[in-house]
């Protein structure tokens, strides 16, 4: 069986897998924030996107690596880029989908480049000034670490039902899709939720 | 380890839709290796939960070492370590280390300790070439395997197992039977692989939500037999 290995943690030495957790998390934070402006300046998206690139061959990965991460995002580039020449202009256009391939594209390296350890106990830390105001930060970092786990979880899951739908010939049916998508999410959720418990997660 | 049922009976759903799934259960299990066989839907998976307290009966007791169940769930599950059917669903973490790491995260130990730990459990399962390895690429033997260490590294007293192998070719069955006869710690195990049970002290066999035979391996495996040959 094929595994989705999408944006999971792969080793190194770089520069970038050496970079702590926190100062990741806070260039992807600066970033988001960025991006709500750079998306009338074209220019600044490009520059950033070839800035992307460039951090994804520091980190020791190929374009293919970063292809591998959009790739499942150009239906809703290629959607958004035609509303947006047709209605606003190609500049906008390519502002607004250059943000949303460089938010993707970073938020992949961070993960690639980061133990999932290492950034739940950022996320921990961070938190702990929450706790007076009964956040739990142990159950933010839980969180984040099911958010993490999910992701490959159900682009495995796509995929099988994408496949069955194959084989049964029912490759325009959205519903065919959709409905055993959810289905098996939720029990996969039922089943990630009870080995939680069983490993004593919610004690 | 003493675990006790007092007339434990447990049903899902109500009303109309309600399915009792065991049936005034009265046992208890002081040996250190019991088996449990059925077929599916026969209340094995729900009588390995009660005892994990992943579920609660709806109307008996569960105690295990004196613990009920209903009231110190918390303690029950650090003496008590489950394994699932489906490795998947019981790893967590996205690589090989950081999920046999999992389990200590609120341990207080050490990160050297915690580190120390896991290489040791990975070494004795030979999972150590994969530490830094994304878990979901593993063979289904190995993932089994790290679901295995990812329970044991809690230092657990029993193992509940509820049929480990049946998602495994017959090489891995056997490889996870002969990992599962050299632990240390009181296993319960429920499978369909009925050579793995070879050795075992007790086998409990479920129909219809309760134990219709309760012997040693030779004679609970050949009453299943025949149970299974009478079966429609």
């Amino acid at each position: 069986m094929r595994t989705s290995s999408l944006g999971l943690f792969r080793p190194g030495d770089s520069p970038v897998h050496r970079m702590p957790a926190g100062w990741k998390l806070l260039i992807l934070l600066v970033l988001g924030v960025a991006s709500v402006l750079t998306q009338h300046w074209w220019g600044v998206s490009a520059a950033l996107l070839v800035a992307t690139i460039g951090s994804y061959r520091a980190a020791g990965f190929g374009v293919g690596v970063l292809w591998a991460q959009v790739r499942p995002l150009w239906f809703l580039l290629g959607f958004t880029a035609v509303v947006q020449v047709i209605t606003v202009g190609w500049q906008r256009a390519v502002g607004v989908s250059g943000s949303i391939v460089v938010l993707v594209a970073v938020a992949a390296l961070v993960t690639l480049t980061t133990p999932t350890s290492a950034l739940v106990d950022t996320v921990v830390r961070l938190a702990r000034p929450l706790a007076p105001l009964h956040v739990d930060p142990e159950r933010l970092g839980l969180f984040l670490m099911v958010g993490v786990r999910c992701v490959p979880l159900v682009a495995d899951l796509a995929r099988q039902v994408r496949e069955a739908q194959i084989a049964r010939r029912a490759t325009t049916s959205t519903r065919a899709f959709v409905v055993p998508l959810v289905v098996r999410s939720l029990r996969e959720a039922d089943a990630l939720g009870e080995a939680l418990v069983a490993r004593g997660v919610d004690d | 380890m003493r675990i006790e049922l007092e007339r434990v009976t447990h049903t899902f759903g109500e009303g109309s839709t309600a399915r009792t799934v065991l049936r005034d259960l009265t046992l208890t299990l002081t040996e250190r290796r019991i088996g449990v066989i059925g077929h599916n839907g026969s209340g094995k998976s729900t009588f390995l939960r009660l005892l994990n307290a992943l579920v609660l009966p709806t109307s008996g007791r569960v105690r295990v070492d004196g613990l009920d169940t209903a009231r110190d769930a918390k303690e029950l599950r650090r003496r008590i370590g489950f394994l699932f059917t489906d490795p998947d669903a019981q790893i967590i973490m996205p690589t090989v280390a950081e999920d046999v790491a999992f389990g200590l995260r609120r341990s207080g130990l050490s990160r050297s300790e915690v580190d120390r730990r896991v290489r040791d459990l990975l070494v004795r399962f030979r999972l150590d070439g994969h530490a830094d390895h994304p878990a979901h690429l593993l063979s289904g033997g190995q993932k089994q395997l790290l679901a295995l260490a990812s329970v044991l590294i809690t230092e657990p007293l029993a193992l509940v197992m509820d049929e480990p192998t049946t998602l495994l070719d017959l090489r891995n069955a056997a490889m996870i039977g002969r990992v599962v006869a050299n632990l240390d710690e009181t296993v319960l195990l429920a499978t369909h692989h009925l050579e793995l049970l070879e050795g075992f002290e007790r086998v409990l066999v479920f129909h219809e939500g309760r134990v219709v035979a309760d012997a040693a391996p030779e004679v609970a495996i050949a009453a299943y037999r025949d149970l299974m040959g009478r079966e429609p």
